[in-house]
C-alpha cells in the first residue's frame, strides 16, 4: 500500500484516540462528582427536610425548609427583577439600537459583567443595599442575583432576536405595524422558544450561587419570609454546614447539594425541550 | 401632515378608487435618485404606474429594480444611510416628504416578498392580525373579512378546514398566498410584488400568476422579476432598468417585441444578464 496513506491512517487512529481519551477523562470526573452527590445525597432525602426547618446548634433533628422556601424566594425575585431588565436591554440591541454606536459599548459591557466573579457582585450589593440598609437582607440577596441574571438574559436575548430574519420584520412592517408592534408580536413570538429557554438557563444559573448570597442574605436559622431580614438558603446553608462538626448537618448539606442539581438538571431540561419543540417546524 | 393621512384614514373603511379609473396614473415618479450611503443606486428615474395596470420591472441583478420597488413603500425607511431625492407621488401625496405617517402609506401600499413570510402564528391570525390594525370588527363580520381575503389569495379552498393550523405548515406556495391574502386584507390601494415566485416551483408560480391576473382589477400592481416571460405574462407595462438607470419603459408587448434600445434588446435576448 501507499506510504503516505498508511502514515495518514496511522496518525488518524493516534488522533482519534487522543480525542476519546480526552473525552473520556473529562466526563469521569463529570461522573465521579454526580455519583458521590447521588451516594451522599440521597441517604438523606427525606420528606423531614421539606417539612422541617434547619435544625439549631447540637440538633440531630430538622430539615431544609426554610433555606428551600428562601431559594425559592430571592431565585424568584432575582429573576423577576433581572430577566425583564435583560429582555429590554437585549431587545434594544436587536431592534431599536442595532445600528446605534452606543451598542457596542453596552454589549462590551454586558460581556465583562457576564464573566464577573459572583463574588464581586456580592461585595457590590453589600455596599450598595447591606450597607446603607444596616443590615443583610433577602431583598439585597435578590438584587444580588438579578445582578447576575441581567447579562445573562441580555446575551440571549439579543441572539434570539438576531435570529428572527429580517424579511418578516420587513413584511410586519409592509403591513403598516409601528415598530413596537412588530418587535412585540412578531419579533418576540418567532424567538419565544429561545427567550423563555434563556430565562430558565440564567435561573439555572443563579439557583446555585453562593458567594452573592453570602454578603447579602447571609442565612437564618428561623423560618422567615421578610424580605428586610436576613433569610435562609440551599447555598449558604450547605456552605455552613458542611463546615459543622456535626454528622447531621453534613448530611442535609448533601441533601440540599442533590436538590440544587436536581433543580438545574430539570431546569436545563426544560429548556432542551422548549427550544427543540421550535426546530422541527 | 400631509393630505396623505387624511386619505388614508378614511381609505381604511371607504374602498379606494377602483379599477373604474384605469389609464389614471396611481404612482408617478420624478426624478428619482437613491443613494445607499455613498452608493448612487437609483439615476433620475422617471415613470408612471397606471391605475389597475401590472407594471413589471425587469433587469439584470444589482440594476436597482428592488431599490425601486423599496421606494413606493419607504421600506428603505428601516435602515440608516439610505436616502432617496426626488418626488414620488401616490395620487396626490409625496412618499417622500419626511413628515408622511410610514404606517399608513404601507396600509395603502402592501408588499409581497420574495420569500414567503408567514408570522408565527395561525392561519387564521395572520390574515386578522392586519385587518385589526385598521379596524375593530366583531367576529363574524372578521371570519368573513378573512375569508373573502382568502378567497381572494386563491387559497380559501385549500385551508378552510384548517384555518386554526400554523401558518408555518402550508407549503411554499399556499405560504406565498397566505401573505398575498394577508397584503390584500387591509385593503391597500398599490400592491408591490417583489420577485415573488423565485422561491417556488412552476405550479405555484403559475398559481401566482393567474392571481396577480385577478388583483389587477382592483389593485395598482407593480412587480419585480427575475423572469422575463413572467413580466411578459403578467404585466401590461414594463421598465427595462440598467446599472440604476431607467433604459426603457414601455408597452410589454412592444417591450419585447421591438425594443428601441441596444441594452434592453440584448438583455431579452439573453445576451447578458
Amino acid at each position: 500500500m501507499n506510504p503516505i496513506y498508511i502514515k495518514r491512517r496511522r496518525s488518524d487512529i493516534i488522533i482519534r484516540f487522543l480525542c476519546l481519551a480526552a473525552a473520556i477523562f473529562g466526563v469521569a470526573w463529570l461522573a465521579m462528582i454526580l455519583f458521590t452527590l447521588f451516594y451522599n445525597g440521597l441517604t438523606g432525602l427525606n420528606l423531614e427536610i421539606f417539612t422541617r426547618n434547619t435544625p439549631p446548634p447540637g440538633s440531630t433533628e430538622g430539615g431544609l425548609l426554610n433555606a428551600i422556601i428562601g431559594s425559592i424566594m430571592m431565585t424568584a425575585i432575582g429573576v423577576g427583577i433581572g430577566a425583564p431588565l435583560g429582555m429590554f436591554a437585549g431587545t434594544y440591541l436587536a431592534e431599536y439600537g442595532k445600528h446605534d454606536k452606543l451598542s457596542p459599548v453596552i454589549r462590551f459591557i454586558n460581556d465583562i459583567l457576564l464573566s464577573a466573579p459572583s463574588i464581586i457582585i456580592g461585595l457590590f450589593i453589600y455596599g450598595a443595599v447591606v450597607v446603607p440598609m444596616r443590615g443583610f437582607s433577602a431583598i439585597a440577596g435578590a438584587l444580588a442575583l438579578a445582578v447576575i441574571v441581567i447579562p445573562v438574559v441580555v446575551r440571549t436575548a439579543e441572539d434570539m432576536l438576531r435570529l428572527v430574519p429580517n424579511p418578516l420584520r420587513e413584511a410586519a412592517s409592509a403591513l403598516g405595524l409601528p415598530r413596537s408592534l412588530v418587535i412585540r408580536k412578531i419579533a418576540y413570538r418567532s424567538a419565544r422558544a429561545g427567550l423563555i429557554t434563556g430565562i430558565l438557563l440564567a435561573t439555572a444559573r443563579v439557583a446555585g450561587e453562593t458567594a452573592p448570597l453570602l454578603f447579602t442574605a447571609l442565612s437564618n436559622q428561623f423560618f422567615s419570609l421578610d424580605l428586610a431580614r436576613s433569610m435562609a438558603n440551599l447555598p449558604v446553608t450547605i456552605n455552613n454546614f458542611v463546615q459543622s462538626p456535626y454528622p447531621y448537618w453534613k448530611q442535609l448539606a448533601w441533601s440540599g447539594a442533590l436538590l440544587i442539581t436536581l433543580t438545574v438538571l430539570a431546569l436545563n431540561i426544560g429548556a432542551r425541550m422548549i427550544s427543540a419543540e421550535r426546530k422541527p417546524k | 401632515m400631509s393630505d396623505l393621512s387624511v386619505a388614508s384614514s378614511a381609505a381604511a373603511s371607504v374602498p379606494p378608487v377602483r379599477a373604474s379609473s384605469e389609464g389614471r396614473a396611481k404612482v408617478t415618479v420624478r426624478d428619482l435618485n437613491f443613494y445607499y450611503g455613498e452608493h448612487h443606486a437609483l439615476k433620475g428615474i422617471n415613470l408612471k404606474l397606471m391605475a389597475g395596470h401590472v407594471t413589471a420591472f425587469i433587469g439584470p441583478s444589482g440594476c436597482g429594480k428592488s431599490t425601486l420597488l423599496r421606494i413606493f413603500n419607504r421600506m428603505y425607511d428601516l435602515y440608516p444611510g439610505q436616502r432617496a431625492e426626488g418626488q414620488v407621488m401616490l395620487d396626490s401625496a409625496n412618499i417622500l416628504d419626511p413628515k408622511l405617517d410610514l404606517n399608513l402609506l404601507r396600509a395603502r401600499v402592501g408588499m409581497v416578498f420574495q420569500k414567503p413570510t408567514p408570522f408565527p402564528m395561525t392561519i387564521y391570525e395572520n390574515i386578522a392580525f392586519g385587518i385589526r390594525l385598521y379596524e375593530k370588527l366583531p367576529k363574524s363580520e372578521m371570519d368573513g373579512r378573512v375569508e373573502k381575503a382568502l378567497r381572494g389569495g386563491a387559497l380559501w379552498n385549500e385551508v378552510k378546514d384548517k384555518l386554526n393550523a400554523s401558518g408555518l405548515s402550508l407549503s411554499g406556495g399556499q405560504q406565498q398566498r397566505l401573505c398575498i391574502a394577508r397584503t390584500v386584507a387591509v385593503r391597500p390601494e398599490v400592491i408591490l410584488f417583489d420577485e415573488p415566485c423565485s422561491a417556488l416551483d412552476p405550479i405555484s408560480t403559475a398559481k401566482v400568476e393567474e392571481l396577480i391576473d385577478e388583483l389587477k382589477e382592483d389593485y395598482t400592481i407593480a412587480i419585480v422579476t427575475h423572469n422575463m416571460q413572467q413580466a411578459a405574462r403578467v404585466s401590461d407595462s414594463t421598465a427595462f432598468m440598467y446599472l440604476g438607470e431607467m433604459v426603457e419603459f414601455g408597452q410589454t408587448n412592444k417591450l419585447f417585441t421591438s425594443p428601441t434600445d441596444r441594452r434592453t434588446q440584448d438583455y431579452i435576448t439573453g445576451r447578458f444578464g
